[in-house]
């Protein structure tokens, strides 16, 4: 009997155990860390986008009241180099230092630090401070980036080229020679700031040798990890916590400079020090998402039936490579681009530049909107094309369900799929059937309606250990648990994920309760804290959390629930295969009324006088769980949009959607990710886009210019799942944090163009904003003059 | 230095001397060490630091601690009466309104302030209502179930239960 076969809490609406404390205020994020004797750090940040760093002078600073320290990048070397996890195949790696000593690469390089007992003496030093700049000619566009002459963000380094990463499969030429209908269409999936509601923080303490630091990130092991190997501390010295996170998105996926700073500033200055990040500062110094520019082109059938798909995008990385930036537009995007669909021949070649732009990295999906949107837009301009319904086209080419495993051109293999259950639903749901009739009264309103669709699927379950190595990652993909059940029966998971947001403290108490049979009431779930932690952990990103985290507690809890067996049988004088474990008690099977107590088999594992002949006291598991192949979540998105005649004005009347995660361990939370998801795709296809002028200033640079979704932005959603399990894990889980994000996007945008194609508009690039759409609508000749 | 204010926050008068520059939200989270609200931005656009000044939502990031004189403020930490959570909380975790965390205090006291001018509002109202406080994680669907949710309980125990927001005076 395995504890999965009747689960009690695993599908349940289970209330989230973390909302206490966060509907209260009691929740500890970085910034409400407040130490003795405390100082503050402030990062003077290049105001150019490309310039020589020729002097500093910090002389003036130095005397200001309250100021502790004044450092400049030559004074921090002993920081080391930023870390890139991933390499890709003749990758010009960039040479990342905390503080820049040569020359700022991007408006928001930071060139000087400054310590000060106060915030405000900070700020006061750092204005102080005098920077001798000799302005670079700057190069904001990926493409111009790669022209010859185009200027050089690292010299060393002789171009901005920094990967060319093609991949293929099947004969694309004969496709598109063979094709009766060829569409092609230039796509830009714009460049987005993630906008996590918490800025990011760093606090430290230096005390008898050991460094406490406090972070805003999704990853505390990687960054105690190289805050020890940089700052030359055992790793068993180095404690990093990641206290409530308020959210990540992949922004707090990183080993950032201040992390480095603040730590050597703590254990150099011997005091604590903390910097918190002012959201234009962030806008600037965190992490950016997206800025492809691919220019695709399909070969098709009359009748629908895809040939070949060709694409040529070039990634803008920004200024340095982050420390998955390689990964995202490669492995998490080419991979997934046919997605939903039997492709025969494939040619992709992606190929990243540095521009002298803030850095580019993960943004929730990463990698995979982008692929979805190039796919999904593509798909609807065939559907333009050869005058078929876009539900029909996409049902003609999807990969059927007695094809899995199917291996794809692109040369992964798809766990598990079902793909025209989710499209159909979906379609009832958005009552596809009965649109146009709305369409022609919402044009008798002079306004325009349409309805978009958006097929995906994502690559989730981040990662076989041995895949990771062999695309390039360096490190596995993994990930921890440890259960420990004390003399009491209390229960305490210690998992190598760090939530920020995800509700880990809930879902994996309901699977741990199932294997355990106790209440998910009973269980503890402590994370992000890497002095509790199994000892390594790879962190919370890229829908991983489940399928490898979730998965490493199940095992933990069997193995535990096989110790709580063997013990009960021992004290019950039974076999082990009698004994049953539900409901807190611990029985023969049939005899319910001779329970131990669950409080029993732990407390006789400790006091150990009374265990069967030759086991080890004690009642604790650690499991390290190596997935052996990813998962692939999918779903039908369904958006129905209507455009004011005379604005150009979106709202978003009805959005529909069903997506398949395997089993769900908790369905409020999966909804909860869906909403959130969704509106983020929704941002960017209506109304998020960063923004740089020609000289590199970021235009788009505070809360007042980047539209940052609001309540009255969006709609309510509908939604609905079907059930398609996995086979990659026990749980038959795949992963839901991005889903509403890949499905949104071009669910959203296609209903725009679907609007305004009875004008004979084929296409708009996001974001879809009214001003855009107004012009549109003038361009092709109606609207008022 | 040199200013003297005073004011009430969550019941308890205090009387600090503080730099004039000093925000309310500074004075809430640093001088107080009531850190249950939060700064998200630097433009007030976030709505993070919402809490309510004499009865009315305000962003605390966008009033100087001075200008809080003589006033009443209650944050998130003022709340829950008597260790009994106010309806909106209630209703936040019950609907599942919150995933971080990190914004959820400022919607709160937005709501709370709302639900009290307007105790049947319809979803448009509730939307139009927290326009001002971004949430990145929930999409807004389940804020506006709990806000909903949470109107109608006050509407239920209007009379028994005390008014957060109008206990104060305006």
């Amino acid at each position: 009997m395995t504890a999965t076969a009747n689960p009690t809490y695993i599908g349940a609406r289970v209330a989230r155990k973390e909302d206490p404390r966060l509907i209260t205020g009691e929740g500890t994020f970085t910034d409400d860390v407040m130490l003795q004797g405390m100082a503050y750090l402030t990062l003077v940040r290049s105001p150019h986008a490309h310039a020589r760093i020729r002097r500093i002078d910090t002389a003036a600073a130095k005397k200001e009241p309250g100021v502790v320290a004044v450092l400049t990048g030559t004074d921090l070397e002993a920081t080391g180099m930023l870390p890139v996890f991933i390499t890709v195949p003749s990758m010009n790696g960039s040479k990342h230092m905390p503080i820049a000593t040569d020359k700022a690469r991007y408006a928001g390089d930071a060139v000087a630090a400054v310590v000060a007992d106060s915030r405000d003496a900070a700020k006061r030093a750092a204005d102080l401070i005098a920077v001798d700049y000799e302005p670079l000619a700057v190069v904001v566009d990926a493409s111009k980036a790669l022209e010859p002459g185009a200027p050089i963000v690292h010299e060393e380094l002789g171009s901005n080229l920094v990967f060319t990463y093609p991949v293929k499969g099947g004969d694309v030429d004969k496709a598109f020679k063979d094709a009766e209908v060829k569409v092609s269409q230039r796509i830009v999936n714009q460049r987005l700031i993630p906008n996590a509601m918490e800025p990011r923080a760093v606090a430290a303490k230096f005390e008898a040798g050991e460094l406490t630091l406090w972070s805003s990130t999704q990853i505390p092991h990687f960054v105690q990890l190289i805050v020890a190997l940089n700052l030359g501390l055992g790793q068993n010295k180095v404690r990093v916590i990641a206290p409530e996170v308020g959210g990540g998105f992949g922004s707090k996926l990183q080993v950032y400079a201040e992390e480095l700073l603040v730590g050597h500033l703590a254990k150099t200055l011997g005091r604590p020090v903390k910097w918190t990040e002012e959201r234009r500062e962030g806008y600037l110094a965190t992490i950016h998402g997206r800025d492809h520019v691919s220019d695709v082109e399909l070969a098709a059938k009359k009748d629908g039936t895809i040939l070949g798909l060709r694409v040529r995008t070039v990634a803008n990385v920004g200024a340095y490579l982050q420390a998955f930036a390689p990964g995202i537009p490669t492995i998490l995007h080419v991979f997934i681009v046919p997605g939903p669909y039997r492709i025969p021949a494939f040619d992709y070649e992606m190929r990243g530049a540095y521009t002298n732009t803030t850095p580019v990295d993960a943004y929730r999906g990463a990698g995979r909107p982008e692929a979805a949107f190039l796919i999904e837009r593509i798909m609807d301009r065939l559907a333009d094309e050869i005058a078929m319904d876009p539900a029909e086209v996409r049902r003609k080419n999807f990969i059927s369900k007695d094809a899995f495993p199917f291996n794809t051109i692109s040369g992964i293999t798809y766990d598990s799929g079902d793909y025209a259950p989710a499209l159909d639903r979906a379609l009832a749901m958005a009552d596809y059937k009965g649109f146009e009739k709305r369409r022609a009264e919402a044009k008798a309103r002079g306004n325009y309606r349409g309805i978009g669709i958006s097929s995906y699927v994502e690559i989730c379950g981040l990662a076989p250990s041995k895949a990771n190595a062999a695309l390039g990652v360096g490190w596995g993909g993994y990930e921890s648990a440890r259960i420990r059940v004390h003399a009491t029966g209390a229960v305490q998971v210690f998992t190598g994920t760090s939530p920020h947001g995800q509700g880990h403290e809930t879902s994996w108490a309901q699977i741990a309760a199932d294997a355990l049979g106790v209440s998910p009431d009973d269980i503890e779930v402590r994370h992000g804290d890497t002095f509790e932690s199994p000892g390594m952990g790879v962190g919370t990103f890229g829908s991983r959390s489940l399928a490898v985290g979730g998965i490493a507690v199940h095992k933990a809890a069997e193995k535990v629930r096989e110790k709580v067996v063997q013990i009960g049988a021992h004290l019950l004088e039974a076999s082990p295969a009698d004994v049953v474990v539900e409901g807190g008690k611990v029985f023969v099977k049939g005899v319910p009324e001779k329970a131990k107590n669950f409080g029993d088999i732990s407390m006789a594992a400790y006091l150990a006088n009374n265990l069967p002949d030759g086991m080890e006291p004690g009642l604790e598991a650690t499991v390290y769980y190596d997935p052996p192949n990813f998962t692939f979540p999918f779903g039908t998105h369904i958006a129905e949009v209507e455009i004011d005649g005379e604005t150009g004005a979106v709202q978003i009347v009805r959005y529909s959607a069903c997506d398949d995660c395997g089993r769900q361990i908790n369905p409020m939370i999966v909804e909860g990710q869906l909403h959130g998801g969704i509106t983020q795709g929704i941002g960017q296809a209506l109304y998020e886009a960063a923004v740089y002028d020609n000289e590199g200033q970021l235009l788009s640079g505070s809360m007042m210019e980047y539209h940052v979704p609001s309540a009255e932005d969006v709609p309510a959603f509908a939604l609905d799942n079907t059930v398609t399990l996995t086979n990659t894990n026990p749980l038959g889980v795949k992963g839901i944090g991005e889903a509403g994000t890949i499905g949104s996007t071009p669910a959203a945008a296609n209903a725009v163009i679907d609007a305004l194609s009875p004008l004979g508009i084929k296409h708009i690039d996001m974001p879809l904003t009214s001003e855009k759409i107004w012009r549109a609508i003038r361009a092709a000749g109606e609207g008022r003059r | 230095m040199g200013h003297t204010v005073t004011l009430t926050v969550n019941g308890t008068s205090y009387t600090r001397e503080i730099e004039p520059t000093l925000l309310l939200v500074e004075l809430l989270r640093e001088t107080l060490s009531l850190t249950g609200t939060h700064v998200g931005c630097d433009t007030s656009q976030c709505g993070a630091c919402t809490v309510l000044v004499d009865g009315r939502a305000t962003k605390a990031c966008t009033m100087l601690a001075v200008q809080a004189d003589g006033a009443t403020v209650i944050t998130v930490e003022g709340l829950a009466k008597n260790s009994e959570m106010h309806p909106i909380q209630r209703a936040f975790a019950k609907e599942h309104a919150l995933q971080c965390g990190f914004c959820t205090p400022g919607l709160m006291i937005t709501a709370v302030d709302f639900l009290e001018r307007n105790a049947s509002p319809s979803d448009a109202e509730i939307r139009h209502a927290i326009e001002g406080n971004l949430c990145r994680c929930t999409g807004y669907h389940n804020i506006v179930n709990a806000i909903r949710s949470a109107s109608a309980e006050m509407r239920q125990t209007a009379g028994v239960r005390p008014k957060v927001a109008a206990e104060v005076n305006r």
